[in-house]
């Protein structure tokens, strides 16, 4: 019997020790991340690789924060885009989502699978075209070019639908007797019912408008508009290759908002990833 | 990432299982109930904004395909060329080139990332000290912006004196590839990094599906005197199968229309080596301004993706086991 559980426990064990070690080399490059940001240029590339700077070079970060191309203004478009987006989706996403679960209308299920078709519309048949509209728009080069096709998604609209055919309907019917409007029932009976599904997609569409690079790419120009992850591009293309420790310094400063989200609500998060995919 | 056909998990099937539809057949009244135009109103933002900033801009792609319009002679400069683009498309090496490369690079990264995310997630679903910190941590590399993931990756793999190369050296590898330097090496190099990146959400939902599996069923299995690996050849890949395309059709997606990074590292070098057909499509609008050559090309890749989605539906359909 003791030799059948220490068995088991060795088992156990060297399961620990390989999961822990493949752990650390997903975790290898933010660790050369953070440490890079340290340092100075020089000593960037030394051998061995000194994990821990000697002296720590914070005045990468006060470069990268307050020099030539400081990151602060990228950052403030990064957050106002994604505000603007995170709040216009979860509003439109819940509205259309209520209407397609729990209000029948005429034309509904086409609607709906017209919507399904959308989804499968891939992201690079619509830059040319976008490209060209949005300047007729008069929003190419603007904020606006990155928050408005932002706010109106169909997976929003599917997370939310789904979530709303799954509670009672009978509580519209009981709200309905008592003589609420269509907007209440669904603003002060169905909405607040929907809190946890309205944080794992406000995580999901802040997280996808904090990484967008693609879309600033092509509709961004001027470099006052720049959001985080094309405004970092600034430190890749000096003199033709990177200043690393400035280069690392903005990259860590990027990930920070969406780690620290993350690290807060990952269990909504996850939530939402799993059920993005629906009938 | 679009939405894919599939429901990922058990749960949320059941969550959608049992909705009672208002309006269906069934009641005493013969008109169909409904209730008016609110719907409409409720729907009208979130489609309104569909139709100014996705369907008019893919109806604008369909159009443009067929002229050989480039930006600067404004809309006065569009002619229509019928099927020019197609046919110059369907005879041209660099097109075909892209698309092979495409093809290799899901082909052999989403295949890896679902296998090593299912073996991780079935690792996970057992207790291990530190669990939750181990899921967070392989979960890391999704949410992580290309940009700064990119820069890293550039300056790990640099082929002189890149980290990467310097541990493949001293375990005796005296002439390490050149990765981004090489047309050899550089598209292995993103496979690494889409890799790294799609092993974690692999794992993140795997492990949320095998939450969800009745443990029942192997409590009875094993009592019959299943082993662990009949144990998951009958019950817990059966299970997996909408999961699995759930996950493959995403990573398809998202590893298949991808350019940012290319752009960022190779710029499609060295020679055409990871020119992937979204960045061909990139290049071909944006630095060569052949605006209805790359909407021809963005055309024909959404009739594949579309294809490819259909099929991965079907065979899903005809392998589930629990399905409703």
């Amino acid at each position: 019997m003791t030799s059948l559980t220490t068995t088991s426990a060795l088992r156990r064990f060297g399961w620990a020790v390989l999961l822990w070690s493949l752990a650390l080399l997903f975790l290898a490059p933010f660790a050369w991340m953070i440490s890079t940001s340290l340092k100075r240029n020089i000593d960037v590339f030394d051998l061995p690789i000194q994990w821990i700077p000697d002296t720590f070079q914070w005045s990468n970060y006060a470069e990268v924060w307050t020099g030539e191309h400081s990151i602060a203004r990228y950052f403030l478009n990064s957050v106002v885009v994604a505000a603007a987006r995170v709040f216009g989706e979860l509003l439109t996403a819940s509205m259309a989502g209520y209407a397609f679960a729990r209000l029948s209308f005429r034309g509904r299920d086409k609607v709906f699978l017209l919507y399904l078709a959308t989804a499968l519309i891939p992201f690079q048949l619509l830059l040319v075209p976008r490209f060209m509209y949005f300047q007729q728009l008069g929003i190419y080069d603007t904020l606006l070019a990155l928050i408005l096709p932002g706010m109106f998604t169909v997976i929003g609209t599917f997370l939310m639908r789904q979530y709303f055919t799954g509670l009672p309907p009978e509580l519209r019917e009981a709200a309905r007797i008592d003589g609420a409007s269509e907007w209440r029932i669904y603003w002060n009976v169905y909405l607040p019912l929907a809190r946890p599904v309205l944080a794992a997609l406000g995580i999901l569409a802040f997280v996808w408008s904090w990484n967008d690079y693609e879309s600033p790419l092509v509709l961004l120009t001027t470099d006052s508009n720049y959001t985080i992850p094309i405004g970092l591009t600034n430190f890749a293309d000096e003199s033709g290759g990177l200043s690393a420790g400035l280069a690392m310094a903005g990259s860590v400063s990027s990930l920070v908002p969406v780690i620290l989200l993350f690290l807060l609500l990952q269990k909504r998060f996850i939530q939402a990833l799993t059920r993005a995919g629906l009938k | 990432m679009a939405a894919a056909p599939a429901p990922a998990t058990a749960a949320a099937r059941r969550r959608d299982a049992p909705a009672p539809r208002a309006g269906r057949p069934g009641r005493p009244r013969r008109a169909r109930h409904t209730d008016g135009t609110a719907g409409w109103w409720f729907i009208a933002p979130n489609l309104v904004g569909m139709l100014l900033f996705t369907l008019i801009p893919v109806v604008a792609a369909v159009l443009i395909a067929f002229t050989d319009w480039d930006v600067v002679s404004g809309l006065g400069g569009v002619r229509f060329t019928g099927l020019a683009n197609f046919t110059e498309l369907l005879s041209d090496d660099r097109f075909w080139h892209s698309f092979k490369l495409t093809g290799i690079y899901t082909g052999v990264s989403v295949p890896l990332s679902v296998l090593f995310g299912l073996g991780l997630a079935i690792a996970l679903n057992r207790p291990v000290p530190g669990r939750a910190a181990l899921r967070t941590i392989f979960f890391l590399p999704y949410i992580v912006n290309q940009v700064a993931i990119g820069m890293t990756w550039l300056l790990l793999l640099n082929p002189s004196s890149g980290m990467v190369n310097e541990v493949l050296r001293s375990v005796g590898i005296d002439d390490p590839p050149a990765w981004f330097a090489s047309s050899d090496w550089a598209l292995p190099a993103f496979m690494i990094m889409a890799v790294w990146g799609g092993v974690g959400y692999a794992a993140v939902i795997y492990l949320a599906a095998l939450q969800d599996l009745p443990t029942d069923l192997y409590e009875a299995a094993a009592i019959d005197g299943a082993g662990p690996w009949r144990r998951f050849t009958t019950i817990t890949w059966p299970a997996l199968v909408p999961t699995t395309t759930f996950v493959f059709v995403t990573l398809v997606i998202s590893v298949s229309q991808s350019f940012g990074l290319v752009v960022l590292i190779t710029q499609g070098g060295p020679g055409d080596s990871t020119r992937v057909l979204p960045a061909f499509i990139y290049q071909s609008g944006f630095e060569y301004y052949r605006f209805g050559y790359a909407s021809a090309a963005g055309l024909l890749t959404f009739v594949c993706v579309l294809v490819l989605t259909l099929s991965f539906w079907r065979f899903q359909k005809g392998r589930a086991l629990y399905d409703d």
